[in-house]
């Protein structure tokens, strides 16, 4: 699918020599060996100077009899040189954006904008980043979506597509006799994931059991990272947390395994090896 | 004889039209000229619809598999695939009870009788439906042990409770529609405790019958939930959950 490029050597080499990691040198000296080739092909590269930019503008718009470019006709401050083309130059830019946020001239600190930038559509630029979005100060150390995530996820989803598969076709989905409401059958269960529930109903009122505890849990659950003040994400830093939430796990855990296994005819105790296993998935 | 064309040739003439460029955007790895570079790689995650879910470059850490066990892709992948399955079973399926018109339970029968896959795509939903269950239920084990819920994450954490919530609610609905002994049973228990809730029991337990039983009604009535109300609410609250993963700054850690 995709053309090989040969990673120019000189380059890997050099990079290699001055200490740069192997991943480094590797996408660099790609890259080199792509530029190389497009100029090969006679494109012309890279990011022109300004005054370049400048010249190419003009002429376009030159050619096209103006308009289509970020003019000064709103500019309060500036009326009197209206003229030179309505190309904002950065320092302008920044003194148009300070008046209207109304702070005195003062530029704000996050602007995000280089003043030597030369770019005059950058409406996200009125916004810090921080607003819109995390931003960390450290570069983290990131790879390409494509191919690395997608890669493995395809995987993922083909290992878990199959092993559905493969049970579907030898498991068949249980389908008992005609629903009676006038027959209470004598196993009587809840589907697994709601056996905690019908296991405390066992010990408690039904309205404890069934409605108080399980909404007292959500709110618990939905509680927790507001009422875990705890900044750290280590293991080792939060041995109170991992020991609550592993006994909660675990509370639940065991009822569902007792209501699932150890209840038969009329929810009493029964060992599955004496009266058979009371239990539908 | 006229030589007969390579399969480069054909390709090229495939790739290189007007028609096909107008569907894979620059930096489709099936565009014509796709190169292995860091410019195609970060054009193949932006410009394609599904991908684009995802940021263009991700946290190496992310990607070891005892991060995330992948268990959060895996709940949305069976979501994805109970809602295929699901449309399937509807097409042989229709929501009705009661004496003489036990519709829904011959469906059943008929389903793994006579229709073709029938009973393979009734297991794959079935045992789905378990599967997304048991992967939703870890995907938060696994977050909470990683303090992954941690500021900016809380919220996130809070829109998954809801899901797991609504992910209980699509299985158990589900449960009760094949209209047979177990799932009348298993349905009877449930709305039997929402019957005591405090001050409003009974209320609750009509609304959620539509009727003072277990009865044809309440099989229509958790049929438009099932297939229609839950999934549509839980598609807005994934929707959710996957925009505020990119916007709290990608997945969390290293640890
Ligand atoms: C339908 C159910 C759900 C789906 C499809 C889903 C999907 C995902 C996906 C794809 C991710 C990316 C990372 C990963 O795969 O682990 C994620 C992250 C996350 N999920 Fe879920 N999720 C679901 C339910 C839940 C539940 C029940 C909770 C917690 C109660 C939760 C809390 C979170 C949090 C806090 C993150 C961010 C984790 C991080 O940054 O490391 N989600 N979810």
């Amino acid at each position: 699918m995709s053309e090989e490029i040969t990673p120019d050597q000189e380059v890997y080499d050099r990079l290699i020599a001055e200490g740069k990691s192997e991943r480094i040198a590797r996408a660099k000296a790609k890259a080199a060996a792509v530029r190389a080739s497009k100029i090969a092909d006679g494109a012309t590269l890279g990011p022109r100077s300004p005054e370049e930019a400048q010249k190419a503008l003009e002429s376009a718009r030159a050619a096209s009899g103006g308009g289509g470019v970020a003019t000064k006709t709103a500019a309060p401050a500036e009326g009197a040189d209206a003229g030179g083309g309505g190309r904002l130059t950065p320092e302008e830019r920044a003194a148009r954006v300070a008046a209207s946020l109304g702070n005195g001239g003062k530029q704000p600190a996050s602007m995000g904008v280089p003043t030597s930038s030369t770019h005059t559509h950058r409406l996200l630029a009125l916004v810090p980043p921080a607003g819109i979005q995390q931003v960390q100060s450290k570069q983290m150390d990131k790879v390409y979506t494509w191919p690395h995530l997608l890669l493995v996820e395809f995987v993922a989803l083909l290992a878990a597509g199959s092993l559905l598969l493969i049970a579907s076709f030898f498991l068949d989905a249980p389908l008992g006799s005609l629903a009676n409401p006038q027959e209470v059958p004598a196993i009587n269960k809840a589907p697994w994931y709601f056996m905690g529930l019908q296991e405390l109903l066992a010990y408690l009122h039904p309205m404890v059991a069934g409605v108080t505890l399980p909404g007292v849990f959500v709110v618990m659950l939905m509680a927790a990272p507001y009422v875990d003040k705890n900044p750290s994400a280590k293991p080792e830093n939060r041995k109170l947390a991992n020991m609550a939430f592993t006994f909660f796990l675990a509370f639940w855990g065991m009822l569902v395994v007792i209501g699932s296994f150890l209840r038969g005819a009329g929810y009493a105790w029964a060992w599955p090896w004496v009266q058979g296993l009371g239990f539908t998935l | 004889m006229p030589k007969l064309p390579t399969f480069d040739d054909v390709k090229g003439n495939v790739q290189d039209n007007v028609i096909w460029k107008s569907i894979f955007r620059p930096g489709s790895i099936y565009r014509k000229g796709y190169r292995d570079t860091s410019r195609d790689r970060a054009l193949a995650s932006m410009n394609n619809v599904l991908y684009h879910l995802h940021p263009v470059k991700v946290k190496r850490h992310g990607l070891k598999l005892t991060y995330t066990y992948c268990l959060g892709g895996l709940s949305f992948f069976m979501f994805i695939l109970l809602t295929v399955t699901g449309i399937f079973l509807m097409f042989f399926y229709t929501p009705a009870a009661g004496a003489g018109t036990e519709i829904a339970y011959l469906n059943m029968r008929e389903l793994s009788a006579s229709v073709t896959f029938g009973q393979l795509v009734r297991n794959l939903h079935r045992w789905g439906a378990h599967a997304m269950v048991f992967t939703v239920f870890l995907h938060m084990a696994r977050v909470f042990y990683h303090g992954a819920y941690k500021p900016p994450r809380e919220f996130n954490w809070v829109v998954g409770v809801i899901l797991l919530l609504l992910t209980l609610f699509l299985s158990f609905t589900g449960y009760l529609l094949p209209w047979d002994q177990l799932a009348l049973w298993a349905v009877t228990v449930g709305t039997n405790m929402a019957g005591f809730t405090p001050v409003f029991g009974d209320q609750v337990q009509f609304v959620l019958l539509g009727g003072v039983e277990i009865g044809p009604e309440t099989l229509l009535r958790w049929y438009v939930l099932h297939v229609l109300f839950i999934p549509f609410i839980t598609v807005i609250f994934l929707a959710v959950h996957f925009w505020r993963i990119r916007k709290d700054g990608g997945i969390s850690g290293p640890l």
